[in-house]
């Protein structure tokens, strides 16, 4: 008989090929010049480039206030979503995680529009509009899930100590859902470091961040260049997720 | 300032149209170990959790120290739980959780300190302040919930079940240990459980519930010495529950035969329920003692006793523990001492619905259902309101549950002798007894016919005011 590990072998070659290989090509594409040489130039190059640098800290800066203002919105909603007295059918859920099921270049598009309809500015704060309105679901979601499933005696008991209500909330509810929020903010803040569509449309590229940069490079045929920006981008959403790691696996934030 | 430290009075509870408690009146002496006791479902954990102020009544009040409790929110209230599966913070330790009430208050650090160091070293905890909760065992952690409500010193402590997640071993030693802190910290303890023995292990007064109401209240031994009815007695301790007749005072007829009684008052020839512990049936070789004899069925030994099952004479059955062991098929001579016989009015004698007589059919409203009247002589208008007296042997219980008038679930078994006595519920809530010789467990669902065999008929007057 054969060996079930085997069953795994598609899968690992889909790894290879989709997941590692490209991986290894940023790699290479990183420390080369345009000859074929190897050089460290492409990264330091970075930390020279002002343009670059400025448009990383405009990224990071977008990202941590898209994070926040998904947190700010996100948290309540899912506490109002986990709550029974307040959300009698599954329903209201369902509203919150549908934009979900529709592409993301999708709604983007549409809110350009909707923008462009009513006369407004495109600009930073259209831009933080559509961000936290394509990222609040993935907040919301892992929020909701450890609230649902948080036992209620906790509460209980806090209040039976002594606690009002919103003691409660802060001092049991808030902290025993933090792997909830860790799981949300990692949803959230990655793939907002790295949007570039989002930017594209509905500041018309007026604010460029650092996943316009590289994409700009790349087509431009600057393969090395862009590589590099890549990989740096990839070790800082690295380090952010090994930031939120312990945390999460204490409670499973996520599904 | 007085005896009474919580007094509650006609409280009612009802959750949408289901009634959970219904018209509980109890009080509780200051530093009373109070244990309410009942099968699950029958409302005991309700009642606590509106004292500690997590339900509101739906009528009624409880009053602590003669104040009002009703509209006081439940951290304001001075009375604190062990909660069922402890909900204890998983995001503390030991020490923090202990401290959780204390902080809240904003007490200085050092009395806080003091405070949890001496509740800990109370409950044998002292040196886990620093682990995580989780990292406990059962036991321990029961000990730490124990500890973060009593260290707050509350005037009540309300304990939900506390023992129901513990292993047999485990329970035994905390029982002891329970019955010493309340000795020792004198705080009113109002404890919730289904366990009789724990109930009558720990309590200074016992409060048997079941469908909401209040059975019995009293000392342990009275609960188990003179239980109220057939369903204290079937659920606290063994027993035997038989029909008998109470013939004049101080003189009672069952399994065919007559005994000498203690009881008075209850008239002459009337049905009444009787009930004898099993170890108050004795074995005896003395003819002139002899009040009737049986043949033993089966012996287990069970440790300390032999539990014995015996078919009379009469034909009922009768469960006995004696120190000795009988013979199986042996004939043996039996008495049983007039103290020992516990006799009690009978609940109910028949069952009695009043319904609506339409021409063919009597319609009823609770349980709801509709009674031919094809074969039942009486006649009367459309629309006259009747009483039909059912007795328990003409209610008929098919396993087709839709082959009856209607349909309940087998809610509670009473084995009397010679035949069980069943409560069924019927989905809207009605209530069918039933006498039958066959066996049924409990939770089966049955369907339900009535035989035209023995039902009375009466118009009711209207209501005069």
């Amino acid at each position: 008989m054969r060996k079930r590990s085997n069953w795994s072998l598609p899968y690992l070659i889909f790894l290879i090929i989709f997941v590692v290989l490209p991986l290894i090509l940023i790699l290479v594409y990183a420390v080369q010049d345009g000859q074929g040489g190897f050089t460290l130039g492409n990264i330091t190059r970075f930390f020279t480039d002002k343009d670059a640098l400025s448009t990383f800290a405009v990224s990071i800066e977008v990202a941590l206030e898209t994070t926040i203002l998904c947190i700010l919105i996100g948290y309540p909603a899912a506490w109002i979503l986990s709550r029974r007295e307040y959300n009698k059918s599954a329903v209201t859920i369902i509203l919150f995680i549908m934009p979900m099921w529709i592409n993301a270049l999708m709604r983007t598009l549409a809110t350009a529009q909707l923008f462009t309809i009513l006369g407004m500015n495109l600009g930073k704060g259209t831009l933080l509009f559509g961000m936290v309105y394509d990222f609040l679901p993935f907040m919301i979601y892992p929020i909701y899930n450890v609230l649902v499933k948080m036992e209620k005696s906790y509460i209980d008991a806090a209040v039976d100590l002594g606690a009002t209500p919103w003691r409660a909330f802060w001092k049991v509810t808030f902290p025993l859902s933090m792997p909830g929020v860790a799981s949300g903010v990692l949803m959230v803040f990655m793939p907002t470091v790295s949007t570039f569509a989002i930017s594209e449309f509905l500041t018309n590229n007026k604010i460029k961040l650092f996943g316009t940069i590289i994409q700009e490079n790349i087509n431009s045929s600057m393969w090395n260049y862009g590589a590099a920006l890549s990989l740096i981008m990839l070790i800082i959403i690295g380090i952010t997720s090994l930031f939120s790691k312990d945390k999460e696996q204490a409670e499973g934030g996520l599904v | 300032m007085t005896d009474t430290i919580i007094d509650i009075k006609h409280l009612s509870k009802s959750f949408g149209d289901k009634q959970v408690l219904n018209d509980i009146n109890l009080y509780i002496r200051r530093g009373e170990f109070v244990t309410l006791l009942g099968p699950s479902g029958c409302g005991k954990t309700t009642l606590l959790r509106m004292i500690a102020g997590f339900l509101q009544p739906t009528e009624g009040s409880i009053l602590m120290d003669g104040k009002e409790l009703a509209g006081i929110p439940p951290h304001q209230r001075p009375l604190n739980t062990v909660f069922q599966r402890y909900a204890l913070f998983p995001h503390l330790d030991v020490y923090d959780n202990v401290a959780f009430g204390l902080k809240l208050k904003k007490l200085p650090k050092e009395e806080i300190d003091k405070k949890v160091r001496r509740v800990l070293k109370l409950v044998a905890m002292s040196d886990y302040e620093d682990r995580d909760v989780e990292t406990l065992s059962g036991g321990q952690q029961q000990r730490i919930a124990i500890a973060r409500a009593i260290v707050n010193q509350p005037k009540v402590l309300l304990l939900d079940e506390p023992l129901a997640a513990l292993d047999l071993k485990m329970r035994k030693d905390m029982q002891t240990e329970l019955k010493e802190m309340h000795k020792k910290l004198g705080i009113t303890f109002v404890y919730v459980t289904h366990d009789q023995e724990e109930a009558l292990t720990l309590s200074d007064t016992i409060v048997v519930i079941n469908q909401g109401k209040i059975q019995q209240i009293g000392t342990p031994t009275d609960i188990y010495n003179e239980p109220v009815n057939s369903f204290v007695a079937d659920f606290i301790g063994e027993s035997n529950i038989l029909n008998g007749t109470m013939l004049q005072d101080r003189r009672v007829s069952f399994i065919g035969h007559d005994f000498d009684c203690v009881d008075e008052g209850f008239g002459e020839n009337v049905p009444v329920d009787v009930v004898v512990r099993p170890e108050d049936i004795y074995f005896t070789k003395d003819p002139a003692k002899t009040q009737f004899t049986a043949v033993v069925k089966s012996c287990v030994f069970k440790g300390v006793h032999y539990e014995m099952f015996v078919d009379t004479d009469t034909g009922n059955e009768l469960m006995i523990q004696d120190y000795d062991p009988y013979g199986v098929g042996e004939t043996v001579q039996l008495y049983i001492d007039p103290d020992d016989i516990q006799v009690m009015k009978k609940e109910r004698v028949c069952n009695t619905l009043e319904g609506v007589w339409n021409g063919d059919y009597i319609d009823f409203e609770k349980p709801e259902f509709s009674l031919p009247t094809e074969g039942l002589k009486h006649d009367f208008p459309k629309g006259t309101k009747v009483k039909v007296e059912i007795p328990f042997s003409s209610v008929d219980l098919l396993d087709d549950i839709d082959g009856g008038l209607t349909n309940g679930e087998v809610h509670f078994i009473l084995y009397k002798g010679d035949h069980y006595h069943l409560t069924i519920r019927t989905e809207d809530r009605g209530y069918f007894w039933v006498d039958t010789q066959d066996i049924w467990d409990k939770g089966d669902l049955v369907g339900i016919n009535i035989k035209n065999k023995g039902l009375k008929i009466q118009p009711i007057e209207d209501e005069k005011a």
